[in-house]
Formats: structure tokens, sequence, C-alpha cells
């Protein structure tokens, strides 16, 4: 495959990416940077991994034909709907990759950091299937508003560690993981939930993801005869569903890669988390990419309505596709996305993630021809954004 | 770079002392810097706070967000520093992340250093291979020594490594941890210094965190070239203020 969009063997998209880190996890991310490949690309770890995707998460999801939606913006909508997926998003398509690497690596203690709680649900869930101790990392600030997530990786076994530095939330929670590999470097495997940090992270998490773009040309050939679609729209936060969505699609240019990321109360309001329009070139968690930050280099707290899409960088191989423009960047508010999400509920029948919802706004800002194929990833379902929902709405 | 090279080459073990510029005031790091060379002290790591000190542990990063909200800069820094060559003649070093080094911009940066009379640069998130490819000869340019670090972690190639890009010490981490305190070191961080030591490696190392009394002080001592302080002084500057280096440096050595 050309490799224009994807990371060279040091981790670099372009001028973004690498492994920024600390000599302290010098070993371990060697240890992964080593292995990577090699492991995912044993026929047992497939066979493995393909199965549980089948057996337990639920795929393949559907490629759905949403035809309300077609016929309101006048052109052809598909939804994968990653919602779909066993926990309610994408994330486990990524954290049952990283804890069979995990596995096979020998490690007996799993970490992550989780924003909204939907990474570390998921984690918590694949190491309750695989028997494996559990922390997870998340800010005070976010604690506090996603309770129903925290019950959840409790039940699953997880122990969840509130962390109170910086700002709270999850770039915080991120240091804290990250920290917390630092001081057990041995036996721990930290699975990070975005195409973020240091390679080989963005490249191993883009291929765990990968599967949702090599499902939608799949089922595109099976329901319109055609590989392509036109169009492939997903929303950005650190960006794992757009970097699955895209995968298969990078170095196809007929197809135009749309990414969503999250206005906030408007771009020039204070209070945003659209990185490619706020951001310069920086170093954020190991990985040299787009990021919000003071003239001075401080790292600046994102905010959007959507905990997901509430971080500060960018994943380096979007930073990338920004900057040599192979995918547009569209800056979505909180009021767009809650418009969009009550829509897709009230045609469809779906209640989506408010960070999804992002995804399904770009149909009101965007103009489409009737004969275009346009598929929007779904990447989670709206259950964990009902106090939100509510709240807005006055439901 | 010359200034940390004779230091080395002095016959006793040397105390580092590390604290957060901008902390516990906006204006103190010209005081606390004079008064630790009053007080014997023999090297400074001048800390350049960072929003996302990810090496650090809770004292350090405290002080940063503290000296943050103070309004440190880096640029402010470099006009604290500006006479400081006037007053004093100890080795002085900046430790920093490099997001804030590089939005200043790396040369301009250095260049600053250099005119500051800066003597190295410790960036913990600079990994060797980047030092190698993209940075060195700016530090050889503005004559900065660059000091990494190693871990009980880290192999011995990659030891010999490091020590063959470092041109004065090494600064050695006592234990896979973030910065911190601890009361004393077990039997098999001893082993590791000795292990160290035994590689006859050309660069002296200087063994940093979990320094915090002079039983640490000792034992980080007894094969290596000096320690660091870092975390254990913040705490002292947080509970005393800046003008009592003495008390502090007199209970370690």
């Amino acid at each position: 495959m050309n490799t224009n969009y994807n990371s060279d063997e040091k981790g670099y998209y372009g001028s973004f990416g690498g492994a920024f880190i600390p000599e302290m996890l010098y070993p371990n991310v060697e240890e992964l940077r080593r292995n990577y490949l090699k492991i995912s690309q044993e026929p047992e770890f497939k066979k493995e991994f393909h199965s549980l995707l089948k057996q337990y998460v639920g795929r393949p999801t559907p490629l759905y034909l949403a035809k309300r939606l077609s016929e309101k913006y006048n052109t052809k909508i598909y939804l994968k709907r990653e919602d779909l997926c066993h926990t309610g998003a994408h994330k486990i398509n990524n954290t049952i990759g990283q804890i069979l690497l995990a596995k096979r690596l020998g490690k007996q203690r799993i970490i992550a950091e989780t924003g909204a709680g939907q990474h570390g649900v998921a984690t918590a869930t694949v190491c309750a299937l695989m028997g494996l101790q559990c922390i997870v990392y998340m800010g005070e600030v976010d604690i506090e508003r996603q309770a129903p997530n925290i019950a959840r990786m409790k039940m699953l076994g997880a122990e969840v560690r509130p962390v109170s530095s910086g700002s709270r939330t999850l770039k915080d929670a991120t240091n804290e993981a990250i920290r917390d590999w630092i001081s057990n470097p041995e036996a721990t495997f930290y699975i990070i939930g975005s195409v973020v940090g240091p390679h080989p992270y963005p490249d191993m998490v883009a291929r765990f993801q990968s599967i949702i773009s090599e499902e939608m040309q799949l089922q595109l050939m099976e329901q319109e005869n055609r590989q392509n679609p036109d169009y492939v729209i997903a929303c950005v936060g650190g960006g794992s569903n757009a970097a699955g969505a895209f995968y298969h699609f990078l170095e196809n240019e007929d197809v135009k890669l749309i990414a969503a990321e999250a206005a906030g109360k408007g771009i020039d309001s204070g209070e945003s988390a659209a990185t490619s329009a706020l951001g310069k070139i920086g170093i954020i968690h190991g990985s040299k990419t787009l990021l919000m930050q003071t003239d001075d280099g401080q790292i600046t707290e994102p905010y959007s309505i959507s905990a997901g899409l509430d971080y500060p960088g960018i994943g380096p191989m979007h930073a990338h596709l920004f900057e040599s423009k192979r995918a547009e960047f569209l800056s979505i508010t909180d009021d767009q996305a809650m418009q969009a999400g009550i829509e897709l509920a009230q045609l469809e029948g779906i209640i989506p993630a408010i960070e999804s919802a992002h995804a399904l706004a770009v149909l009101e800002c965007k103009k489409f021809r009737p004969e275009d194929i346009v598929i929007i990833n779904l990447s989670g379902r709206g259950d964990k954004d009902l106090n939100t929902y509510i709240n807005y709405f006055k439901l | 770079m010359k200034r940390i090279q004779d230091q080395l080459r002095e016959d006793k073990k040397l105390v580092s002392i590390y604290f957060t510029a901008g902390f516990p005031n906006l204006d103190d790091t010209k005081v606390i810097i004079e008064n630790l060379e009053k007080s014997g002290v023999d090297m400074i790591e001048i800390g350049l706070p960072f929003s996302d000190p990810l090496a650090d542990g809770p004292t350090i990063q405290a002080s940063s967000t503290k000296a943050l909200k103070n309004g440190m800069t880096t640029q402010l820094l470099f006009e604290q520093l500006q006479n400081i060559r006037q007053t004093v003649n100890i080795p002085l070093l900046i430790m920093g992340y490099f997001n804030p080094i590089l939005q200043f911009g790396v040369e301009n940066f250095y260049k600053k250093c250099q005119e500051t009379g800066i003597d190295g640069l410790i960036i913990p998130d600079l990994p060797l291979e980047v030092y190698l490819s993209d940075y060195k000869s700016i530090f050889e340019k503005y004559h900065l020594a660059p000091i990494f670090l190693i871990t009980p972690q880290t192999s011995e190639d990659r030891i010999r490594q490091i020590d063959e890009a470092s041109d004065a010490f090494i600064y050695m981490v006592s234990s896979s941890s973030v910065t911190g305190s601890r009361t004393a070191f077990d039997e098999k961080q001893l082993a590791y210094f000795e292990k160290i030591a035994s590689l006859k490696l050309k660069n002296p190392q200087i063994i940093g965190f979990g320094i915090s009394n002079s039983t640490t002080f000792k034992q980080a001592t007894q094969f290596q070239k000096g320690a660091i302080l870092g975390s254990h002084f913040v705490n002292h500057l947080e509970k005393y203020g800046s003008h009592d280096a003495e008390t502090f440096i007199s209970t370690i050595i």
C-alpha cells in the first residue's frame, strides 16, 4: 500500500507524530514498538481478534441506509452503526486488540485513561473478559458528570482512580496513567483509547479500528455494487473512530474525508475543542501534533458539551490529514450537534452519542449532490448522554 | 558547559538542587539561586514550569501549577536570570519539558541560555534519538551540555549510547518512579547504584529522584559523584519561603 497518509516506521505522519517520551518510558514503548506489528499479524492473533469482534462485540456492525435522513438532505446517506457494538461505541475494537497484545507480552496489570468513561468501560470490559487487573484513571471533574460509567467500570471489576491534578479532566487522567506506567514499568500494559500518544500507539490504534472501513467497503459493495463512497464523515476528538472510518480510503483521493471537530460554544468563544482551528504544532502525551496551547507553550483546557471530544490535541494522523488537506475539517458547535442528535432520533429512531452527533451535523453545513453516497460513522450510542440531552432540551 | 565539567572534576560529592522557577513567589528565582550558592550547593537545576509535567510527582506538579498561576513564562525566566552571572559562579542548568522550548523557538531558547550563562539542559521528553538527529548541533553551537536520564530499566547498550552522547554527567534516576521523596533506599537500589559504577562510564553520574535527607544523600553518593534534591526542597520552599536555603542544606551535608 502507498503510505502517503499512514505513519512511517518512526511513527511520523508527515511532520507529525514520533515518540517524545521520557527515558523512563523507553523500555516499555520500545517493547511495544518492536512487537505490535509482528504479534498482530500472526495468524493465531488475527483469528482470536476476529472471532472476538464477531462473537463478543457483535461485528460486523450494519451499514444502514438512512432513508428519511437521506430524503431530508436530498443525498444518499449510510450510517455505519458502531453504536451497536458491545459497550455502545467503537472503543471496544481497540481494547480487544490491545488486551490480546498485552496478554501475549505477558502483562498482568492493565491501566487506562478515560474522559467520558467510554474507553474506561471498554477497557474494564476486556479486562473482565481476560481476567486481568484493571485500573482506570479519570479526572475528578469527569467523574462528577459521568456517574453511570463509573458504576459500570466498578461492576466490571475495575478500580477507578480519581485524578485531582491540573484541570482534572482527560488530559490529566492521561498524564496520571503515564505516571503510573513510569512507576510500574514491568508487568503493566497501558491501553490508550485514541490515536494519540507516542509511536506506536497512533498507528496501532488506527489499525485495530480500521475494521470499520474494511467493513464499509465490503458492505457498500453488497448494497451499491461499488467499494467506495463519495464521502466519509466522522467526528474527531483524539480521532480513533475517524482513523478507523478513514483508514482504507486514505490513499484513494476520490473518497472525500470530512472530520467534524467540536467547536463548543464557538471557535472564538474561548470555550472550544476545535484543535485544527485553534491549535499550533506542539508536543502532548509523547506526540508531536496540533495542540491547543498558550503562546508560552502551556497546554490549555478545551471545552465541548461532549466529554469524548474534550481533548486539547488531535492524533498525528489527523494533524497530517488537515495540513495536507486530504481531509476537510469542520467545526460543529454544541448547539448544532444537539440539534443533529435529536433530528436523528426523530427521523430514524436512533439516539446517537453527542460525539457522533457532531458528524451528523455536517449534513446541515455542507451541500451534497443527490447522487452522492455519504457514509457517516455513527461512533456511539446516546444512552450515556441522556442527562445532557434531558438538560439541553428540557425533556 | 565548562563550569559543569570543572565542578565535576572537584574532589567532592556534589549537592545539586532543583527548584521550580516562579515558586513560591514569581520573583524568587534570583534570591533562591544566590542563597543556594551561599549555602554551599554545588549545582542548580532551574525548573521551567509546564502545565503537564509527565515525569513529575505531586510536589513538583503543584509547584509548577502555582508558578504558572503566578505568571511565570519562559521570557520572564530569562529576564530574571539576566544578570545572574554577576553574583553566581556555580553551574546552572535549566530543566524543562520540550513544548515550551519549542514554542519559544528552539534556537532562540538556546541562544538566551548561552547569553544568561546557563550551562546545560535537562529536557526529559527530548529522547536521545531526536536529540542526535535534530538538535545535537544546536546544543554544541551554544555550548550547552545535554543531560540524559537513565533508569534501572535502561539496558547496558543504551546506557553506553547515552554515555557516548553526553559531555558532562548522566542523570541517574534512582528507581522506577516519578519525582518525589523517600526516606531510604533499599538493597535493590543500592545494588543498582553499584552496578552502574562498575560500568566505568566516561561521564560521572548524579542520582536524582527520592533524595530527601543525609541518609539518602550518603547512599546515593557512595558510588556516584553527586545527588539532586528536588521535591524535598520544593516542599521546604513552600513551608519556609525562599530565604532559608541554609537550614535545608545543613540537614543534607
